[in-house]
């Protein structure tokens, strides 16, 4: 063995990642508090696959050791983005910018080499920031879901080879709503009794799809505890997807869009139900920081932005109607519990359902691997990740386990399905166990 | 590396635990001291039998093995510095038995410390060595260095909790030191050799620890000083009155006025010290002691001394202590953790040693440590991109170390030496001290294939050389 140990090599050094994270990474001390909390760093047992060294990698291409593509890429994509990282880190690291920066050189990269990114990415990256895309896709779901063309598909092998992980998620979709039974925008949907505040609804491209009965059940609940909604037309995607994708110029765009939408209503409050959205719309004034016509106004918006469960239980208590039965769990949101701080409210809600059993979930302030799309991307790693958790959840002998955030909600009911547990287990939305309990249908 | 070298080392080890691509070695290329040295190989062992596998091909093809653990270490301890293959022990795992009978914990080498407190704690027990990374850092990695944290004055180092071990020497040999009993003189103690050896004589597979009964009752107070010297009367003071606290935390004026300044938590930013004491034990002595400890504090000279009435409370106190990280690297991205140590005796005498080097030159110093032990960790806050600022800290750093063992203290309470310290060994040791150190190395490990460049320094060098 040669005792050369450092290899020379021409690397293409990213100064576009230098400038934009280089001071950030560099303070990182190499502690490894962050190490316990990375649901990768468990599952894939090593450093390239926790923060510590992902961030370490980040620094080493900033510094030219290595490629952007060739070898910081792959360690990237596997992560979460979780971001519970940040919460155990002592010196406040702020892993979220670092992993879209990070992300955000890899596409420039691949720009710059002429590359076109995988077929899986151009997919997911067309279909989901675009809410009529979306929209039309919710409603094929409908159509889908009303024929018996899935029963057709579950059976075929060769879809099931060619994209199982889309087919596996198809199993856990909800029922959609009828389209015309969804909330429209620009509506104005009255307080049932005194008008207690004004709120504007951010209905998210995801869930205005796909999960649209829960958000016609919010705006129910929002007006049962003194809450008028309002619609905000020209609303759209939060720009979660294309930041973390390393979109930041579009995600800026649909940041600016929001805002504007928002501020029209003159709302005294926002309100979302999805933990992923909520978190980015909350970091709008990070996002905007160095834009100086839009700094105000974002810091603005960010303040107001608020979680349906933080606005249920200001306004509350809800009208709970009928007595609940079976034991219920709750998955923590990561985007909700680590980026927004909010993981007690939730908590409270479902314990103050009449009759319910609230019982604590073991690991529950882990992530359940669905981080967006990745577990459309990392399938395997997503999988490995989520079966072990059904292990805590099976141990809980919940009939309900609760999330707050669709990404999470469907990757839970993918988890119920894996482990056979559909005949005695339902996956749903918080806002679906308080509007049931509210009688609300 | 050789491909013939990799081939024979495939026979022994898995392709999917073996990590040969770039940026996977390149995340094994660091600990959280200073310093980036790149492995050619980074390898995952589950069994003492590949262990010993990997160390005699090492000896035959004569290359380097760096074991590491969480590489916490504040010294370079794990850092492949000649590079070689890095053993990554933190996936050996799998074993976590608590022998409530006779109060020990056998473990896996790659067992999380705090995985052990709190096995030990649902079991009544407790196992007092507490290093302020024990949430992460593995058991192999806290025996090897010898680390124990803030409760040595009452309870004693790490070595004290070992009482047997299961050891890869360095030639590849599989040993049993030590075993299930408290009392054993039968021949050299291995255990203590191999315990702070820093992985230089041999990697642990196995070890059995001891536990004690977990204390019934804890109280904390937290006191403020106007004169630093003050807080060390105080200190005497409280050992004198026959009050041993499981721990007693100083923080420096330039350390209040950081965290205070991070994260306001109303501490004083005039007062030149502020010590944090916890004494455990009976409920009824812990009562008694903690109001003897404040009444101490208040005639040395304390202006507010406060006892945590609940955990809560409790949890505040400790808040200021947890702030000084995150405070102090608010002033500049590089930290370099020193831990000197003194006799108790001397504490003020080197506080003052440190504010005076602190001035000489010009350095973003703060100070703070486990008082009671006389273990105090000088942070120097800088940036190593400024080579300037980086020669005045090496000369800083330095004499800190001369600092220590004038004052008949040491170079290392628990870092370790690893690399930075390497050259100042003989000041403390002597010549004939360090020659019969390397005696024992060479006698284990005679090509010196395990964990090179450590501890010893290398011919001629005489300084801490950082840049």
């Amino acid at each position: 063995m040669g005792t050369s140990h450092r290899e020379t090599r021409q690397l293409s050094t990213s100064n576009s990642l230098y400038e934009m994270v280089y001071d950030e990474v560099n303070r990182c001390i190499q502690c490894g508090y962050c190490l316990p909390a990375c649901p990768t760093y468990e599952s894939m047992e090593k450093e390239s696959a926790s923060p510590r060294g992902r961030i370490n990698l980040v620094k080493m291409a900033a510094e030219g050791k290595i490629d952007v593509t060739e070898h910081m890429k792959e360690p990237i994509d596997q992560c979460l983005g979780c971001r519970a990282c940040e919460v155990a880190c002592p010196v406040n690291l702020d892993y979220g910018h670092i992993l879209e920066s990070a992300r955000e050189a890899i596409r420039e990269e691949h720009k710059k080499r002429n590359r076109g990114i995988s077929f899986k990415e151009f997919f997911f990256s067309q279909l989901f920031p675009h809410s009529r895309r979306l929209r039309a896709a919710g409603n094929l779901v409908w159509a889908y879901q009303k024929s018996s063309l899935n029963k057709i598909m579950r059976k075929t092998k060769r879809i099931n080879r060619i994209l199982e992980p889309m087919v596996q998620m198809e199993k856990a979709l909800p029922l959609v709503d009828a389209p015309v039974k969804r909330v429209k925008p620009g509506s104005v949907i009255p307080a049932k009794g005194e008008t207690k505040a004004r709120v504007a609804f951010f209905t998210g491209c995801i869930s205005d799809a796909v999960l649209h009965r829960t958000n016609r059940l919010t705006v129910e609940l929002l007006s049962l505890v003194g809450c008028e909604v309002i619609i905000p037309e020209r609303q759209n995607c939060c720009g979660a997807l294309h930041a973390h994708q390393g979109l930041k110029k579009n995600a800026r765009d649909l940041a600016k869009k929001n805002i504007a939408a928002f501020e029209h209503t003159g709302a005294d409050y926002y309100v979302n139900n999805a933990g992923g959205c909520g978190a980015m719309m909350i970091e709008y004034d990070k996002l905007l920081k160095d834009d100086p016509e839009w700094n105000d106004r974002a810091q603005h918006f960010s303040s107001k932005m608020k979680d349906i469960s933080i606005l249920l239980t200001k306004f509350g208590p809800l009208p709970f109607q009928k007595k609940w039965e079976g034991v219920i769990t709750y998955q923590d949101s990561c985007h909700l519990r680590n980026v927004q701080g909010i993981h007690e409210e939730p908590r409270i809600l479902l314990k103050s359902i009449p009759g319910a059993t609230y019982v604590e979930l073991s690991g529950s302030d882990r992530c359940c691997a669905s981080g967006g799309i990745y577990n459309l991307l990392q399938f395997d790693e997503s999988m490995k990740i989520l079966d072990q958790k059904m292990g805590n959840v099976k141990e809980t002998k919940a009939a309900t386990i609760v999330t707050t955030n669709p990404g999470c909600l469907l990757q839970m009911r993918l988890g119920i399905e894996r482990c056979g547990q559909s005949h005695v287990m339902q996956g749903v939305h918080l806002v679906d166990v308080l509007a049931e309990a509210c009688g609300v249908g | 590396m050789k491909e013939a070298i990799l081939k024979e080392i495939q026979q022994i080890i898995p392709k999917n635990r073996m990590l040969t691509d770039l940026q996977e070695r390149y995340a094994y290329s660091f600990d959280a001291s200073f310093g980036e040295y790149l492995p050619e190989l980074v390898v995952q062992p589950q069994t003492k039998e590949e262990i010993s596998e990997i160390m005699k091909l090492a000896n035959k093809y004569h290359f380097p093995v760096y074991p590491r653990g969480s590489a916490t270490s504040l010294s370079g301890g794990p850092l492949p510095v000649e590079g070689g293959v890095v053993l990554d022990l933190s996936q050996m795992k799998k074993k976590l038995i608590i022998d409530k009978e006779n109060l020990l914990a056998i473990v896996s080498p790659g067992v999380i410390t705090g995985d052990i407190h709190r096995k030990a704690e649902e079991a009544g027990l407790f196992y007092p060595p507490d290093p302020s990374s024990s949430q992460v850092s593995t058991i192999g990695g806290n025996l090897l260095e010898n680390s124990s944290g803030p409760k040595g004055l009452k309870y004693g180092t790490t070595k004290e909790y070992v009482i047997g071990l299961e050891v890869v020497t360095p030639t590849g040999e599989i040993i049993r030191t030590g075993g299930k009993t408290v009392k054993n003189v039968t021949g050299y103690d291995l255990t203590r050799l191999i315990v702070g050896s820093e992985g230089t004589l041999g990697i642990v597979t196995e070890a059995i620890l001891r536990l004690i009964p977990k204390p019934k009752a804890r109280k904390t107070l937290m006191a403020t000083f106007p004169k630093l010297t003050d807080s060390g009367y105080a200190i005497t003071n409280i050992l004198s009155a026959g009050i041993l606290p499981a721990a007693m935390e100083l923080m420096d004026q330039a350390c209040i006025r950081a965290v205070e300044h991070f994260h306001p938590l109303g501490l004083p930013i005039d007062a030149e010290a502020v010590i944090i004491i916890e004494v455990d034990g009976h409920p009824l002595a812990v009562d008694e002691e903690i109001k003897m400890c404040q009444e101490i504090c208040s005639r040395a000279g304390a202006t507010s001394v406060r006892v945590a009435r609940d955990e809560k409370e409790r949890d505040e106190i400790w808040k200021a202590r947890k702030m000084v990280s995150p405070a102090i690297t608010k002033m500049g991205p590089t930290k370099i953790s020193e831990d000197a140590t003194v006799p108790r005796s001397q504490i003020p005498a080197m506080m003052e040693r440190l504010q005076e080097i602190k001035e000489k030159y010009q350095l973003n110093l703060v100070v703070f440590g486990h008082a009671g032990d006389g273990n105090l960790h000088p942070n120097i806050i800088t940036d190593k991109r400024n080579k300037e600022e980086m020669k005045r800290v090496e000369d800083a750093v330095g004499e800190i170390f001369e600092s220590a063992v004038e004052l008949g203290g040491t170079l290392s309470g628990e870092h370790g030496i690893g690399i930075l310290k390497a050259p100042y060994m003989e000041m403390e040791l002597g010549k004939a001290g360090m020659m019969f150190m390397k005696k024992i190395k060479e006698a284990w490990d005679p090509n010196n294939i395990l964990n090179p460049g450590k501890i010893f320094p290398k011919p001629g060098q005489t300084r801490v050389v950082l840049r």
